[in-house]
């Protein structure tokens, strides 16, 4: 059980949002919604522990997160606007790289490339790919390394109808093995089950 | 431990695939040092009296231009934000990149400077020393740059503001390196000077990965 109480937001002595809330029990899923500018990737990083929040807690299961954060840290993925994809590596390392910083075997390292559909590019300069093919290789992260929470901000960018299927069943198998997932994004993402958090501008 | 090594690594293949930019450090002490013999005269004793500071200036201004890739890059492409959140200690992290750019900077100008040095006819009586307040000394620069990469991250164009933050620290580093080479050249005991310079090292190996992760951090915010 992860949940955030009193969450309050500030970027450049503007508040973003405050006494924000929410939970999410193994398997679910929260889905981030609202217009440009009302904190949905500062939550996200608020969450990720990369953005201090200037009040509120996050607790897992019963413990507070700032006790130990690079616990915290080191079970969930962030998939953030940027891609962290080398360019003179091939994406088979890109993905081979993340697994092995987070200490886990290359063993799911064939099974991430071929969730995504690249696993005909493993050998391919990641500086040659397309951007929807760059952001399949950031995306195999997810499956390369095991997290129990996924935060996504807007992890479709640049994704084909094919990638987001792809998405969408890895997604799908995360809730299944009981992962948490906490997505901003404004496309489907078979998340229909998944509980709404509204946000509103200020 | 074994995550640790797979940081360093990854820079270490990354700075062999990038191949030109990376040695770029390498080059430009080459070249800084040579320009002196031209500028000064080819007057072998001159040359011979100037050659171990020539040496300590040239390796410290090429250590600091190598310096904005420590973070730079892995900052503009996400990489650093995956790392930051690897659940890997952040001044371990840290420690493990600097590990890499000495390797890949540091270790190159130790190897380079005896050969200069027989260009700029120092005497012989110094090459140990020379080799000695290398080895213990470059360490020290990647330690203290990595400070002044972090905290000048956000900065666009930061690398004139980097010289700035950087080169003053490098001060007490030029002084013991030289005052070593300098004792050595003229017969006299280098042991104090260079137990200086390894002190400062030392001093910089817990404080400086600490103060660049808490600067790196605040670049992510």
């Amino acid at each position: 059980m992860f949940e955030g109480r009193g969450i309050a937001c500030e970027r450049g002595e503007r508040r973003v949002f405050s006494n924000l809330d929410f939970s999410l029990a193994p398997g679910q899923a929260v889905v981030l919604r609202g217009p440009n500018g009302c904190g949905k990737t500062s939550l996200l990083r608020i969450v990720a522990t990369l953005l201090r929040a200037v009040d509120g807690q996050l607790i897992w299961d019963g413990v507070d997160i700032s006790e130990d954060v690079e616990e915290h840290r080191a079970r969930l993925h962030f998939i953030g606007h940027q891609d962290a994809v080398k360019g003179a590596l091939t994406v088979r390392e890109n993905v081979a790289i993340w697994a092995q910083v987070r200490g886990e075997t290359n063993d799911r390292i064939d099974a991430a490339l071929s969730a995504f559909e690249i696993s005909h590019l493993a050998d391919t300069p990641a500086q040659y790919l397309s951007a929807g093919q760059h952001r399949r290789t950031a995306l195999a992260r997810l499956v390369a390394s095991s997290a129990a929470l996924w935060l996504l901000d807007e992890p479709t960018v640049s994704l084909d109808a094919d990638g987001t299927k792809c998405l969408q069943r890895v997604i799908a198998d995360h809730r299944a093995a009981r992962g948490m997932v906490m997505a901003a994004t404004h496309i489907e993402l078979g998340l229909d089950d998944a509980e709404l958090l509204e946000m509103k501008p200020r | 431990m074994k995550r640790l090594i797979a940081v360093t690594t990854r820079d270490l293949r990354l700075a062999v695939r990038q191949g030109g930019a990376t040695f770029l450090a390498l080059v430009f002490f080459v070249l800084t040092v040579t320009l002196f013999p031209l500028g000064i005269g080819p007057e072998p004793t001159v040359l011979a009296r100037v050659a171990p500071g020539v040496l300590w200036v040239a390796a410290l201004l090429a250590a600091m231009l190598s310096l904005d890739r420590l973070f730079q890059a892995d900052f503009e492409d996400g990489s650093l934000e995956q790392l930051a959140l690897s659940g890997l200690p952040m001044g371990g992290m840290v420690f493990a990149k600097i590990v890499a750019h000495w390797l890949t900077t540091g270790l190159p100008l130790l190897l380079a400077s005896p050969i200069l040095a027989v260009l700029l006819n120092m005497n012989e009586e110094g090459f140990a020393a020379l080799m000695l307040t290398m080895l213990i000394g470059t360490p020290a620069l990647s330690l203290i740059g990595a400070i002044g990469a972090a905290l000048t991250l956000t900065v666009r164009r930061g690398g004139v503001l980097l010289s700035l933050l950087v080169l003053p620290l490098y001060i007490p580093v030029l002084i013991f390196g030289v005052s070593a080479i300098d004792a050595a050249v003229h017969g006299l005991n280098a042991k104090p000077h260079l137990l200086l310079l390894g002190a400062l090292t030392l001093a910089c190996l817990p404080l400086c990965p600490w103060a660049a992760s808490a600067a790196v951090k605040l670049s992510l915010e």
